[in-house]
């Protein structure tokens, strides 16, 4: 993975070349197969399958209640699917586990926020680095160089992160202080701490003005383009999704009902029938 | 194989049977004495139902869990004992119905008001303060000795069924005064939350406090209603624990043990509290009188004391088993 | 005017990362801690060691242990005083079973079997929260004060589970004046702070906090809840158990399960809400204030003339703490330790407004 430049890109608009000069899309990395959950008699899942290619930006959309978040919350194993399994690189997972996600680079960021309250904004991406983070109680108790030494290394990388997405000004800021738009730019950068292949973006741009939306799809472009993050987002802002994702799936009360490039889901039949916002 | 949901709870529900039922089987015990330490467990069940009622009522309807149940139970008994001294009991009883629903309203002004949005532990811990505030003022005011409350009921416990066990089982009758009022109660309770308007408003703000006060109903008096109910169940309870035991701080202490009782009975559960009081009831006095000896024998143990922490242990492993109760619901945790 | 922070830039991580950044700050600490050293042994009386100093030492170091669990990780105890008794039970059992152990050994082991024992009873935090800890956490109480009452080996079948000590001995030097037991009090709590404040700087403890504004988030990230809260139940614990067995020792002499019984926890509970919960300066100022209430109340009145009987400040005693927990929750939730920062911020600005 590249490291980020100390310097911020300049400002760019979203507007961007056509997906050809971008970093090419590789092998399948993160497949659904056949994954349906149930909550008491609800069904949230029907019977979905997709599958995600490295290093490409793929767009989950569908109305409320489509059962998309749940889907993310499947992927990184925070709801365990009556039927399925998760298959990532080459190992197919019946049983996901959060902390099996984590540790082998599934990262997300969520539609709530689920910030730290409690703490600052360094504290909170620093939370991020617990897994690479090895120094035992006694050694962080006594503070003695091997624990202070990986303390910094580690606060060096969260600071890349900060300057990535422009918030130094707050750094030592309790989160819970901090306005919407800068509280989730911290939930990015806790996502991004953990130096994930895959990251799963859960309405990264709600309740954003179009400035912040820029913003915002420029980072998830930066993220995309210098790391090759594989991306995996929920979005409503069709503008946003036909504009920067690769592949987009579809989803209607739990079943997939589309599943192709942006041009092929917005002529797709069944999607405007089920459900097509316009473009604002 | 996957297991089933319930196996653990049954399995504890087999062992807990097993346990009742080993003195007997034993053949060392006289099946009357076992009755009566039975029937013994079932009346201090009852009394620890009464004190949980309380608890059950006000989470129902605010989602309070109010560790104060037990001070009320107490600060009500030091009121009806010493304004019974001046009054008949009946009118000591009305008076302190009148400062349960004095003690409400403050309540809601000062603590419930300002705390209406924090979680449950904040609002645990300020039930704790008023916990504290209550048993130092119920004293300052009422007095700190062991006051009586005679209700007219005999001392002498009654001898019944002495044609099926032989010697007949002894029967205290104030226990059995104690379980007919739990009856009333729980009926009156039952009557009140099904067919008045108030009793709907309840239930309307204990599923959703916000849809609950979108369609009118005044969040703040319902909590005051709430306490106040809450209040006349512990002057039942404090009358009748008062009138056996005396009236005594001792009553706050033993009243924390109708926690474990909503947590067998689910915390939202009336039936649950009833059923729940009952099992610790039972449990922990035939532990202490049928498990004790053997263990203190075995171990060479400075006397026995199971009861003090019984019900706790039990409360613990209904709670790995069981967690919501059992009548209680399962709570899901969206994100 | 004299506390601002302008012209103090940090050029690295090192510099921004230690415990007291503000050069004003240091002096403040060192100052303390010269005269906490030099002047108090000399002119504090017996009086004041033995009824306010020392036992502000100890529960210092008890409220700070419920503190990492309770306000940093958000697991609520209110069972705690088990612990220290159990820490108190151990180092008896030490001193009694193998005299040849230095005292600073038995210390330590007594804190690792409390921490055996937290552990243990926090097991059920991995599946429940909230109010249904709260009562688990009763049992441990409940099921302590039975144990030591009962189980006549750990009072090495003493009366009715009192038992006595004598007084300790520590490379030569007999720790029998208040003064002595003062001096070393102090150092143990100087060195246990320094150990808890790495501690919450650290990763460890951003797992704690990680883990009480919002587990399933925390768990996403990959801080393991088990690992995160049964460390936690653990360090608490061990603090506890340091603290029972100092209090045992060096403040009681002897005692008998009921010395570390629900009132005990209570006040604990008390002294991280009104000091301030995730805060260590917290977990001395609640200490601070529940062993001065008392003994306010006691001579406060007396002074003015009007002396209470002892049931009637026992009394005044508890509604005052009842009052003052539910005036903390509603006004300042973070306890005294917030006002203490709110002070601070004050004076930064001083003398200007904002």
């Amino acid at each position: 993975m590249a490291s980020i430049p100390v310097q911020a890109e300049p400002r760019a608009s979203v507007e961007r070349d056509a997906p050809a000069s971008r970093h090419r899309v590789g092998p399948v990395i993160l497949a659904v197969e056949h994954v349906s959950l149930r909550f008491g008699g609800v069904k949230a899942i029907s019977d979905v399958s997709f599958e995600v290619r490295e290093h490409e930006v793929l767009a989950i959309i569908g109305p409320n209640g489509a059962g998309k978040s749940s889907m993310l919350n499947v992927i990184n194993g925070v709801y365990q699917p009556q039927q399925g399994a998760i298959r990532f690189r080459d190992r197919t997972f019946d049983l996901m586990t959060p902390h099996r996600a984590a540790s082998m680079g599934i990262a997300r960021t969520f539609q709530n926020l689920a910030l730290f309250k409690g703490m600052t904004v360094v504290d909170n991406i620093m939370t991020g680095r617990n897994l690479r983070m090895k120094a035992g109680i006694l050694a962080q108790a006594l503070r003695v160089g091997p624990a202070e030494r990986e303390e910094i290394r580690h606060r060096e990388a969260v600071e890349r992160i900060i300057d990535f997405l422009e918030i130094q000004a707050h750094r030592k800021t309790p989160v819970g202080r901090l306005p919407y738009g800068l509280q989730k730019r911290v939930d990015l950068g806790r996502a991004l701490a953990s130096e994930p292949d895959v990251l799963l973006l859960d309405e990264p741009m709600a309740g954003m003005n179009v400035e912040e939306k820029q913003d915002m799809c420029r980072f998830v472009l930066d993220v995309n383009e210098q790391y090759g993050t594989t991306i995996v987002l929920i979005e409503h802002d069709m503008s946003v999704v036909m504009d920067i994702s690769d592949r987009v799936v579809v989803l209607d009360y739990g079943r997939k009902i589309s599943d192709g490039t942006p041009d092929q889901v917005r002529h797709d039949k069944a999607v405007i029938d089920a459900y097509l916002g316009t473009t604002h | 194989m996957s297991i089933p949901r319930y196996a653990p709870v049954a399995i504890l529900g087999l062992l807990l049977a097993a346990g009742l039922v080993a003195p007997l089987a034993t053949g060392e015990t006289a099946p009357g004495f076992w009755v009566e330490v039975l029937i013994g467990g079932l009346m201090t069940g009852v009394l620890y139902s009464l004190v949980a009622l309380g608890f059950v009522l006000i989470f129902k309807a605010s989602g309070v869990f109010n560790f104060a149940q037990g001070a009320m139970v107490l600060f009500a008994a030091l009121a009806v004992a010493r304004l019974a001294e001046r009054m008949p009991v009946w009118a000591a009883v009305l008076a302190t119905v009148a400062i349960m629903v004095v003690l409400a309203f403050i309540v809601e002004r000062i603590v419930l008001r300002p705390l209406v949005n924090q979680e449950g532990v904040v609002l645990l811990m300020a039930t704790l303060g008023i916990t504290f505030f209550l048993n130092g003022f119920g004293q300052a005011v009422w007095g700190s000795d062991i006051y009586e409350i005679n209700l007219g009921i005999p001392r002498e416990p009654m001898m019944v069924l002495g044609k099926v066990f032989d010697g007949g089982v002894l029967v205290n009758r104030d226990d059995i005064a104690a379980a007919l009022a739990a009856v009333l109660l729980v009926g009156a309770l039952a009557l009140f939350f099904r067919h008045t308007a108030t009793g709907r408003a309840l239930r309307a703000v204990a599923d959703d406090h916000q849809a609950a006060q979108s369609i009118g109903i005044p969040l703040n008096r319902i909590w005051v209603i709430v306490w106040s109910v809450a209040g006349i169940v512990a002057i039942v309870g404090g009358v009748i624990w008062g009138g056996k035991l005396g009236v005594q701080f001792s009553i706050s202490q033993v009243a924390l043990k109708a926690l474990p009782v909503v947590i067998l009975g689910g915390f939202e559960s009336v039936p649950g509290a009833i059923v729940g009081g009952l099992i610790i009831g039972v449990g922990e006095k035939m532990a202490e009188v049928f498990l004790a000896p053997p263990l203190v024998k075995a171990f060479d143990l400075a006397g026995g004391g199971i009861e003090n922490w019984f019900a706790y242990v039990l409360a613990l492993l209904f709670l790995l088993v069981r967690p919501e109760g059992l009548f209680g619901e399962r709570r899901i945790d969206r994100v | 005017m004299f506390f601002r922070e302008n012209g103090q830039f940090k050029s690295t991580y090192r510099a921004d990362m230690q415990l007291l950044p503000i050069v004003q700050d240091r002096y403040f600490m060192l100052g303390l801690i010269a005269v906490a050293l030099v002047a108090v042994p000399f002119v504090a009386t017996d009086y004041l060691f033995l009824s306010i100093i020392n036992p502000f030492l100890i529960l210092t170091l008890a409220a700070i242990g419920l503190n990492l669990l309770v306000g940093y990780c958000g697991q609520i105890s209110i069972g705690h005083a088990a612990f220290m008794a159990w820490g108190a039970y151990a180092a008896y059992n030490l001193v009694q079973r193998v005299p040849m152990l230095n005292f600073l050994v038995v210390l330590v082991l007594a804190g690792l079997i409390a921490a055996l024992v937290g552990m243990f009873f926090g097991i059920p935090s991995l599946r429940i929260k909230g109010l249904y800890l709260a009562v688990a956490t009763l049992a441990a109480q409940f099921f302590t004060d039975w144990i030591f009452a009962r189980v006549k080996w750990f009072t090495n079948y003493a009366h009715s589970g009192s038992v006595s000590t004598a007084p300790v001995t520590l490379f030569g030097w007999t720790l029998d004046t208040p003064r002595d037991k003062y001096l070393f009090l102090l150092g143990v709590l100087i060195v246990f702070t320094l150990i808890a404040k790495n501690l919450t700087r650290g990763h460890l403890g951003r797992a704690w906090m990680a883990t009480r504004d919002m587990d399933v988030a925390a768990e996403v990230i990959g801080i393991r809840p088990v690992y995160a809260k049964l460390t936690a139940f653990g360090v608490s614990s061990f603090y506890c158990g340091v603290a029972g067995a100092l209090w045992g020792f060096l403040q009681l002499g002897s005692w008998e399960p009921l010395a570390f019984d629900l009132n005990l926890s209570f006040s604990l509970l008390f002294m991280i809400i009104i000091g301030g919960m995730g805060s260590i300066l917290g977990s001395y100022l609640g200490a601070a204030f529940i062993v001065v209430l008392p003994i306010a109340l006691n001579q406060v009145p007396r002074k003015m003339g009007m002396p209470l009987s002892t049931a009637m400040a026992s009394n005044v005693e508890f509604m005052i703490f009842g009052s003052l927990i539910v005036l903390f929750l509603v006004l300042e939730p973070h306890g005294l330790a917030r006002l203490w920062a709110i002070g601070k911020e004050k004076l930064r600005l001083w003398p200007f407004p904002h």
